[in-house]
């Protein structure tokens, strides 16, 4: 261990007393800090845990003496780190502080309005709380309070009453230190200090969210929550974050059956107190006028028509029995709903035809997950503790956003190296400081101590995860694969691939077959590997296979010829979907699936580690992929026999971990790199956070903060060009056209990058292609 | 009742006295002296109750008026200029001890301006078969905007009629009253209208009424 990164054991220790309690706490502890380990409660507004002191609210004043030696005046606890010999007298011991606490909060109510019963935060406020428990009763304030115009938008999701701040600075700290967005500011000084945007850049943060949780006033609110409920009307349930892999804890507050608000959970080790803004406001698609409400069955005159349950069963178990049948799953499953496919598809099809991929994928990336990817072993904890972070086509920022905040902390804090392998330097990069290279071929430093994180994108160069892996096996590094979505990694453990049986089973070994057809009771489980999501698809064009199980699954994710495929007049499609899609336009049977709020389960995030949440909408009658898939099952008399989410994580803990051999992984070598000339370029994209992802459906507040499509060219293309920033560049290839603002940037010559599903810019859908393909870029 | 179970008695009975005056020989058949004068005085009384005033009132056809605060239905009171009072902060709700109300708050936007301020009261449900007429929701409204009427005949054949909504609740519009959304009046704040000083509507205010 080098000693720059030892963990320090030996912590010296400091005894003080407040209101006459010893209390013994590290050096360093703020004295408000020691005083809640004694449980004694100083009031405060500006100080936040996770936040650097600020002592912007003076609310939290108390008298201390050191030595004997007493401070003229009361200090705010919350800025003053203990020290030995300290007493400290809080509200409770000394009149002093009391009287100056009063003080205080009666100078912070002198302008606020005062207008509680038409406040969001009335009910769950701070202030209101404090007011009561540390404040005069009385007002004797009689002038004129200071008004502003409210409320003022500081974006379409985020409302500011500036007459209700009390300037406790906690907002403009977070975007400062925690989202690395210094959009939000104070501005002025005195009576006439206030929050405030900066008048060029808009408040366009992916974390802006959280502003609106710590506010410890009514200043900050949602557009989307605005006078919708009160606390005492909400049915607050612990959830979990479906929308990546990050595996955010959540908490979803629930009146009469519909979702109002969501807030992001405490978990030190995972999402500290924090979200993003996907996470936090689109959970709209629920109640969507799209969403599906009963079965469908397509009838003889070829429309869907509504079904009973029974008679949608009987004809997707007519179509599926003893047909040669892929599964798709989808990335948004729980570990039980994929669970519940995989052994769906082994025990009901007979096939190992399954996956969970609805996105670009290749052969040398399930290779990669059945060899390398199940090994879960890297965590949060170890980006805090890292001296190099690789990042190997991921974005955080737009990709993990969590994993974005960890990084950006270490950055912050003590300058945590990072290298990414793009070709075009992100905003997120640009924040993280990170040195872009433009293979893995030339990072270097590497230790024991370093990760290399690589995202889904890396099945998109062929490649990239065998060198990646070579890279952390020749340097001792760490590898973690972080997906985009929520459910992928739980379906690489539940067995929802090709090649793998549940608990990282590998098809092709005898042993591992046997373990599983044990646990599931049947006599035998097909034996070759199977196809990947884009062969199943083919499979079912070409009649090779006769029928295809859906799940959630977008087929412009896949590629431009998927739901062609699919519309083979012989294959018989089966939709289970939240709402109507283009998959359900086509099915012959349509089952409607709960949505995550609806169900109970877990998710696996991307350190593996299990996110587990309860029903939040318990009024729901909605059924689980599970439950559905059981039903059918029985239907076609083959039973998986997985009656509830919690079966099945029982009978995935019985099988367990594979503890033989790994299969290894295959290895492909690196593309050599294309050349292009004259107005050709190299097209490079990913998914933006905020997008037109089937998710975020119903919430326009929050797509209001989406970032707008632009293309992103270098200066000597520009020039050779003769654009400037702003203006219209199009690009084309055989299959159509995406036209969008330019913008400079960091970006090699030979590449241009676009939003890959942003509001004008759908790369599959208008180009075919997301990356590596040869586009011609000219001005519009 | 065609009760055939035989009479048992219970230990209640006797607490009435029941069990004795079914033990003891009828008065009826007393033929005593003392016994006339006795049905005599029980004469008297019918003979005097004849000369008092009558108590019934033939409800429906006349009715009472009730006592000046009674607590019957609930009315959700106007501005003069006709915007509503109720600010959808859901006090009311909070305190009522029954759950009987149900509000849901909505933002006024300039074009539909439904009480001064900020935020108006878009769903207001009392729950008639629930209420317990305690009051308490309105000492709970800080802006006067739920009181009490004395009406009592509260009496539907449905449940779902005794939920009333917010257009049964909501005060008849008088002399002066716009129906709402309307502007606010000209210059004014919410602290004009709380403090009474909007006299009425004002012509300026016709526009985007009933929205």
């Amino acid at each position: 261990m080098s000693p720059e990164n030892a963990v320090v054991t030996e912590v010296e220790m400091i005894t003080v007393v407040i209101d006459g309690f010893d209390v013994t706490v590290p050096k360093g502890t703020l004295v408000i800090r020691a005083a809640e380990k004694l449980g004694i409660q100083i009031p405060r507004f500006c100080d936040h845990p996770l936040l650097s002191p600020a002592g912007a609210c003076r609310q939290c004043l108390v008298d201390i003496e050191i030595n004997g030696r007493a401070f003229p005046k009361p200090q705010a606890s919350c800025t003053i780190p203990v020290e030995n010999g300290m007493i400290v007298k809080t509200q409770l011991t000394s009149e002093v502080a009391d009287k100056a606490q009063k003080g205080i909060m009666e100078l912070l109510l002198i302008n606020h309005p005062l207008d509680c019963p038409v406040c969001d935060k009335g009910g769950e406020c701070p202030l209101q709380n404090q007011a009561m428990s540390n404040g005069r009763t009385e007002t004797r304030y009689e002038g004129v309070k200071r008004t502003f115009d409210k409320p003022s938008a500081i974006s379409s999701q985020v409302l500011l009453d500036r007459e209700r701040c009390v300037l406790c600075a906690r907002c403009t700290r977070f975007s400062n230190e925690i989202a690395g967005d210094p959009f939000i500011t104070l501005n002025e000084r005195g009576a006439l200090q206030q929050v405030g945007i900066y008048e060029k850049d808009p408040f366009l943060s992916y974390f802006s969210g959280n502003t609106v949780q710590i506010c410890p006033v009514g200043a900050l609110t949602g557009a989307s929550y605005r006078f919708r409920s009160r606390p005492f009307d909400l049915v607050s349930t612990p959830s979990a974050c479906e929308h990546c892999a990050s595996g955010c804890s959540m908490r979803t507050d629930v009146r009469r059956g519909k979702t109002l608000r969501r807030l992001a959970g405490e978990d030190a080790e995972v999402n500290e107190e924090w979200n993003c803004d996907k996470g936090r406001w689109a959970f709209k698609y629920i109640t969507n006028k799209e969403r599906l409400a009963h079965p469908m069955v397509r009838g003889e005159d070829g429309e869907l028509h509504e079904a009973s349950w029974p008679e949608a069963l009987a004809r997707a178990a007519a179509g599926l029995k003893g047909k040669r049948a892929g599964v798709l799953v989808g990335g948004r499953g729980t570990v039980e709903d994929s669970y519940a496919y995989a052994k769906f598809a082994r025990v009901a099809l007979q096939t190992n035809d399954i996956d969970f991929r609805a996105r670009l994928h290749s052969d040398e990336e399930a290779s990669f997950l059945a060899s390398t990817a199940l090994n879960l072993t890297v965590s949060y904890r170890d980006l805090d503790r890292a001296d190099h972070v690789v990042l190997v086509d991921f974005e955080p920022e737009d990709e993990s956003p969590i994993v974005f905040l960890r990084l950006y902390k270490q950055v912050r804090k003590r300058g945590l190296r990072i290298t990414t392998v793009t070709q075009v330097m992100s905003r997120g990069s640009e924040k993280l400081q990170a040195s872009a290279v433009a293979s893995l071929a030339s990072v270097t430093e590497l230790t024991d101590k370093s990760v290399i994180l690589v995202g889904e994108r890396a099945s998109e160069v062929t490649g990239q995860f065998t060198s990646a892996v070579k890279l952390a096996s020749s340097t001792g590094a760490k590898i973690a694969w972080i997906p985009r979505r929520a459910g992928e990694v739980g379906a690489l453990v539940a067995g929802a691939l090709g090649n793998l049986l549940p608990g990282g089973r590998p098809v092709s070994d005898a042993a591992a077959r046997v373990d599983i057809q044990s646990a599931w009771g049947v006599n035998n489980l097909p034996t070759a590997n199977g196809r990947a999501t884009w062969q199943i698809l083919e499979a079912a064009s070409s009649g090779e296979l006769d029928a295809v199980v859906i799940g959630g699954v977008d087929p412009l994710d896949i590629s431009t010829e998927a739901l062609g495929q699919l519309l083979n007049k012989s294959t018989f499609v089966l939709s289970l979907e939240i709402s109507h899609s283009a998959i359900t336009a086509i099915a012959d049977v349509v089952l409607p699936v709960a949505a995550v709020s609806e169900k109970s389960g877990s998710l696996l995030n991307w350190e593996g580690r299990p996110r587990f949440f309860e029903k939040a909408i318990t009024e729901s009658l909605t059924r689980s992929d599970l439950r559905i898939l059981s039903m059918l099952a029985d239907e076609m008399g083959t039973p998986i026999n997985l009656p509830s989410a919690k079966a099945a994580a029982s009978e995935l803990q019985a099988i367990g971990k594979w503890d033989g051999a790994v299969i290894s992984m295959t290895e492909s070598p690196l593309a050599p790199a294309q050349t292009v000339s004259g107005n050709q370029a190299i097209l490079h994209s990913w998914r933006q956070l905020l997008d037109l992802g089937t998710l975020q459906g119903g919430e326009e507040n929050l797509a209001g903060t989406a970032r707008a499509a632009e293309v992103v060219i270098s200066e000597a293309r520009a020039s050779a060009l003769g654009v400037s920033s702003g203006d219209l560049l199009s690009i084309s290839t055989a299959r159509g056209s995406i036209s969008a603002p330019a913008r400079i940037g960091k970006i090699s010559d030979s590449d241009i990058w676009v939003p890959r599903n942003s509001l004008g810019s759908q790369c599959i859908a208008s180009l075919g292609a997301a990356s590596g393909l040869v586009v011609t870029v000219v001005k519009a | 009742m065609a009760n055939e179970t035989p009479h048992e008695l219970t230990p209640r009975d006797g607490e009435f006295g029941l069990a004795k005056a079914a033990s003891e020989s009828s008065p009826i058949l007393d033929q005593s002296a003392g016994s006339f004068f006795k049905q005599l005085l029980g004469f008297w009384v019918t003979f005097v109750t004849q000369f008092k005033k009558v108590n019934t009132v033939q409800y429906p056809e006349v009715k009472e008026p009730t006592a000046e605060r009674f607590h019957g239905r609930h009315q959700l009171n106007r501005h003069p200029d006709g915007l509503e009072k109720c600010i959808g902060c859901e006090l009311c709700a909070w305190a009522c001890p029954a759950d009987a109300i149900f509000v849901e708050g909505g933002d006024n936007t300039p074009d539909a301006q439904y009480s001064p301020g900020e935020r108006y009261g878009k769903v207001y449900q009392i729950n008639y078969l629930r209420c317990v007429f305690c009051g308490l929701c309105i000492e709970a409204c800080p802006t006067r905007a739920l009181t009490m009427t004395n009406e009592y005949e509260l009496a539907d054949d449905t449940r779902g009629k005794l939920i009333f909504e917010k257009e049964d609740l909501l005060a008849p519009l008088r002399q002066g009253m716009l129906m709402p959304p309307h502007p606010m009046y000209p210059d004014s704040t919410d602290t004009t209208y709380y403090k009474g000083e909007v006299p009425g509507s004002h012509p300026s205010q016709e526009k985007n009424t009933h929205v």
